[in-house]
This record gives structure tokens, sequence and C-alpha cells, in this order.
């Protein structure tokens, strides 16, 4: 079912729970259709208000690149959709990979918020998703990936590019779980000066460095009122900022979520726990691609390669942090993982 | 002096690098660049090179007493669409370098010598002239139920059209890998980097063939595939060996076949990295001369 976004006092935050899309990472894309439904009525009951569930590589990520989903995203949309009572349920979109059609399908089976991604300097070409999303009467995000790469100010003006394209909201997105306090905060701040009234300011964390509680709570006190978790931290890289501690945290806090926290750390501890393949935890890898700035998603297939290739993965990781690749770039990790198992020195795998 | 004569509809940055290298033709003689800016730097350039130039755009080409025999159209495709008439009625042969797509598909080393007698071209996208290739080579090898692209391009070689429309990339990509590449069925997956200074255009293909197939002879047919993309774009490179790895797929348990590829563009009038905008314009020419040797066989 579909209902309309909840009224929210200032200085409130929404929280969103992406274990079913950034959480799919760790899961290697293969959530089941039972998972999703008992995920889905756990946050649900819990009083989350948006659940995101796609490929973690968004709308057409199933792909020998990103990895094939063992069920179909659409399965997962639909069976997410039937489990909501309150709860509304939401897509991410990475052009590039996933194109207006995938939306158009997913807003067929009642998914009503659409995420729009890209990397944090290429936010133009998000212009004609959003242009659809708003069109099927979706309620939109902005995702800027990898926000680290880029200081504050150029990330404000890539932020009122996708404003004007018709986002409601643009996410800080700390894909690589790089920033550390005030570099979150601050970037949260010049987007909040810069759309004012036109547009909401979200964050999205990941643990790499451990900050990914402490740069959300730092992000809502600059003026970020939509915050992403996922439950156990299941997630890309060490993993996410988990929604049950941020939910704790904020009650502490005294701001206001809506979520129950009984109801949250009951949904990660007996229902999303049993059902991992990993625990994130912040290993050496995970730990390299958060000061090395390298996108949380690739440690998995970094992981593989090493295998593959015989080289380490944190040697991988480092090298892919130093080359620039963006988000999507999966491809590159066999290319470096090649370059290292032949003896190239590091410095010249860029 | 070659007898068939081009022009080069669209004086911006696809329309200037392909001036240089059909300056260079053997077959081809270029006479006219035309566009809508009287202030624009393409036209300039090549008034410089000495062609005729315009800047009231494609009724004032049609209207000249002598017609060129080809026309490069590197504008935006809903431009094409509304040009490829008028080419058509004059009898004006249209290579299009847009995603109009008003004509077949065309990737010079796969499928030209099918479709040459066409009266409209169109040139896929910069991603399917860099990867398509690869997908038929092993196509020829084995029956490929899937096949999927990875295009990586520098930021600064992404326009203002491709960037409104990027969508427009992935479904005429997806479309070609199959009707030209012969996969079952495709997908493409186009990346932006914007990292300083820009790196160089990289290609990986993913190719899903039967667990049994003869790795040697796919390695060959790609060897051979990539030395005849060569033989017109001379930057065109493997960065490795062909791989092979046994994965599950959706279909089942399959070969995966990943070619790994570079594009370094000839630095024509854009930059060497620009490999993906070098690799459209290296295969207009490749489509211009093919033409033109025609045309001369069939007007003595």
């Amino acid at each position: 079912m579909t209902t309309a976004p909840r009224p929210r006092h200032p200085g409130a935050v929404r929280l969103t729970d992406t274990t079913l899309r950034d959480g799919s990472h760790a899961m290697r894309h293969q959530w089941t259709v039972e998972q999703a439904r008992a995920v889905v009525r756990a946050l649900d009951d819990s009083g989350v208000e948006v659940i995101e569930v796609s490929h973690g590589d968004g709308l057409g990520g199933s792909s020998f690149n990103y990895g094939f989903s063992g069920t179909d995203e659409l399965e997962l949309i639909r069976a997410a959709v039937e489990e909501t009572r309150r709860a509304r349920v939401a897509v991410l979109l990475l052009p590039g990979v996933g194109t207006v059609e995938d939306l158009d399908r997913a807003h067929d089976l009642g998914a009503s918020v659409a995420r729009i991604a890209t990397h944090c300097t290429e936010a133009d070409v998000s212009a004609q998703h959003f242009g659809r999303a708003r069109r099927l009467g979706m309620e939109t995000v902005g995702f800027l990936m990898l926000s680290h790469r880029i200081g504050p100010d150029a990330l404000a003006a890539q932020a009122r590019i996708m404003a004007d394209a018709g986002c409601q909201c643009v996410y800080v997105v700390d894909s690589a779980g790089a920033l550390i306090l005030e570099a979150a905060g601050d970037r949260v701040s010049a987007l909040v000066a810069e759309l004012g009234t036109d547009a909401e300011v979200g964050f999205h964390g990941h643990q790499n460095l451990s900050f990914g509680v402490a740069n959300s709570v730092l992000a809502q006190r600059n003026g970020a009122s939509q915050i992403d978790g996922t439950l156990c931290a299941v997630g890309a890289g060490a993993g996410n900022a988990p929604t049950e501690v941020l939910a704790a945290a904020f009650e502490r806090l005294g701001v206001e979520t809506g979520v129950d926290v009984q109801g949250i750390l009951r949904a990660a501890d007996e229902v999303v726990r049993p059902m991992l393949l990993r625990l994130p935890w912040m290993d050496r890898a995970a730990i390299v691609q958060g000061t090395a700035g390298v996108y949380s998603s690739f440690l998995l297939h970094a992981e593989r390669a090493a295998k593959r290739y015989g080289v380490p993965a944190h040697a991988i990781l480092r090298a892919v942090g130093e080359a620039g690749y963006v988000g999507g770039q999966e491809d590159m990790i066999i290319d470096v993982a090649i370059r290292l198992r032949d003896g190239a020195p590091s410095d010249s795998v860029a | 002096m070659p007898r068939v004569t081009a022009a080069i509809v669209g004086p911006g940055n696809i329309g200037t690098d392909l001036m240089a290298k059909l300056l260079r033709s053997q077959h081809l003689d270029l006479r006219w660049m035309v566009g809508v800016d009287a202030r624009s730097d393409g036209l300039a350039r090549a008034r410089s090179a000495g062609l005729e130039t315009s800047a009231e755009g494609v009724g004032w080409l049609v209207a000249r007493p002598e017609l060129p025999d080809i026309v490069f159209e590197a504008t935006s495709a809903a431009a094409h669409a509304a040009h490829a008439p008028l080419y058509a009625q004059a009898g004006i042969r249209a290579v299009d370098l847009t995603p109009a797509a008003v004509g077949p598909f065309v990737c010079p080393p796969v499928n030209l010598d099918a479709v040459h007698d066409e009266p409209n071209l169109n040139l896929i996208t910069c991603g399917g002239q860099a990867t398509i290739p690869i997908v038929a080579a092993v196509s020829q090898v084995a029956p490929v139920d899937y096949a999927e692209i990875v295009a990586s391009i520098a930021s600064r070689s992404a326009g203002p059209g491709t960037r409104a429309n990027i969508d427009e990339f992935t479904r005429t990509t997806s479309r070609a890998i199959e009707s030209v590449g012969g996969a079952a069925r495709g997908k493409a997956i186009i990346i932006l980097n914007p990292v300083d200074p820009p790196m160089v255009m990289r290609d990986t293909v993913f190719c899903a063939v039967p667990v049994d197939t003869d790795t040697d002879a796919v390695t060959a047919s790609v060897v051979a595939m990539l030395e005849r993309v060569q033989g017109y774009v001379p930057g065109y490179a493997l960065k490795a060996e062909p791989q092979f790895d046994p994965v599950q797929t959706p279909d089942g348990q399959r070969l995966r076949v990943t070619v790994l590829l570079e594009v370094t563009g000839n630095g024509d009038y854009l930059p060497p990295w620009a490999g993906n905008l070098d690799i459209m314009t290296a295969a207009a020419a490749r489509v211009g001369d093919v033409l033109a040797h025609q045309l001369e066989k069939v007007t003595p």
C-alpha cells in the first residue's frame, strides 16, 4: 500500500532503512522473497517509514559486473510492497546502469520513493530520471556518491543541479566510509545552505572507519533530516550505519525518528542477524577502503579477485583508490588484480 | 583526386575531429561543413582547411547546385531525425553519428558488408563501437546467450546531449549487442569518471558461453578482431589476455569470457584520452571510405 510522507517536526529525522538494498552487497545479492517479507514486516512494525529494496547497485544492477541477483529485484519489491502497512518502499537507480523503464516497472509494483544516485561530480545525468519519477508521482531523493571526493561548495553546486531537476532531498553519501566528523558535517551544512527550503538534505554513512553513526548525528545537527541505515550494519565495505543504533542514539539525544527502539532492536537481533552470510567487520581491506576513499561495494569483488589472482585484497583496493575509480567500475578490479599479479609496481597500476 | 564528395553537418567536437580524419581520406573529397552558429569554432577551422561552410543549416546544403554524395551527421538524434528525409529526397547517403538510429546499425568490422547499400547508416554509440566487435568475435566461436559491456569514459568527454539522455546510450548499445554482436541478450553499462588528468576510455566485455567452449579459439578470434579494429583505430588495445571463469548465471552454469580493452584516441582534434569520441569518428571515416569505394564502382 502507498501512504503519503508523514509530517515531521523541525529537527526530527526520517530513517530510511536500506538493508534490502545496500545490505544486498554483503548478501551477494541473494536476498529471498521470504527474507524480504520478514525484514519489511519487522521494519514496518518498528515504525520505519521508508524501506529501500533493489539490487545493491540499483535497479538493473543484476549483472556479471556487480553480481547476479538470486531473486529478481522486482519480485522482492512486489513482496515488500505487499508486506507494508505504514511504510513506503523506495528503489535506487544509478543512471548508466538502470533506466527509466526500470523505474516504471518498480513504480507499477507500488514503489513510491525514487532514489537516483550519481557520482558526486556527475549530478546532471540524473535529470531525466528525476523528471520521470516526478511525473510518476514518486517522492524523489538524490544520492551524491563518494561525496568525500569533492569539497563542500562543489558538492552543494551538484546538489543544486539535482534539486533543479526535481529532487526533493539530496544526500551526502559517504560511499567509502571516508568522511570523519566535520568532513561530513561541513558537507551537510553546505547543502543545507544551498538548498534552503527547495529540498531536504540527507546523510548515508558507512562504517569503514567506524564513523557511520557519529557522522549521522553530526549531519542531523547540521540540518540533515533524512538518514540511512541498515539492520546489523549489513552492507557494503565494513557495513552501513546500523539502523538500530541510529534509532537508539537519536532517542538518547532527544531527536525524534518515529522508530520504536525496542522493536528495531528486535528486528536486527532476531530477524536479520540469523540471515546474514557474514557479519560486517572493519577488517584490513575495509579500513583501507576508508583511508583510500574506495567505493565500499568494491570489497567483496576485491576479495574474489584476490583469491582468483593471488594478490591481497587490500593491495587491490589501495591501487583502485590511487586510480580514482568511481562506483560502477567494478570491472577495473579484475584489471588491477591482473596487473598486480603480473608484478606491476602499484604506482603504475593507475 | 577522389571523385566521391562529402559534407559534415554539425561542426562540434565530433564533427571537427571527423573533419581531420576525412581530410586524410584517399577515397573521399570532403567539401562542405554545415552548422547553425556563425561563431562556431568548428566552422572557422573548416574554412581554414579550405572547406565551403555555412551556418544556415541543412537547408543550405540541400539547396547547393552540386550535392555531396555522402553526408556525415554529428548533431543530435532529434536533428538527424528531421534531416534524414531531406537527405533521402536528395539522394544523399547518410552516415549518422547521433543516436537517432533512422537507418540500420553499423559496426565496420562486423556488418558493414551486409548493410553498406542502405541509404542511411547509424553508428550506434561509442561504447558499442568499442565492444560489439569483441562480442561478435566471441559469437563466431560459441553461442553467446548473454553479453554485457561496461564503458568507462572521462567525464569531460561526455557532452550535454549524452548527459541529458544517458538511457539512450544503455538502450541503444544493449540492442546492438544483440542485433549486431550476435548475443541472445545484451546489457550495457556506462560510467563517467571525473579523475584528473582524464582517464583514457576503458571498456570491458563479458560474454556467457557454454562451459565446454574452446578457450584458445575464443582468444584467437578476439585477437583477430582486435587487429581488424586496429586497422582504423590504432589505439584500440587489449589490457590483458581474455580471462575465462566458470560462473553461475541466471541461465545456469556458464563460462564467463572477460575482455579488458583500452581505447586511446588518435588526438586529431580531441585529446587522446577521448578514445570514446575517436572510435566514433574513426568508424564513421571507415564507413565513408567503404561507401566511397562502392560509389566509385557503381558510377563510372
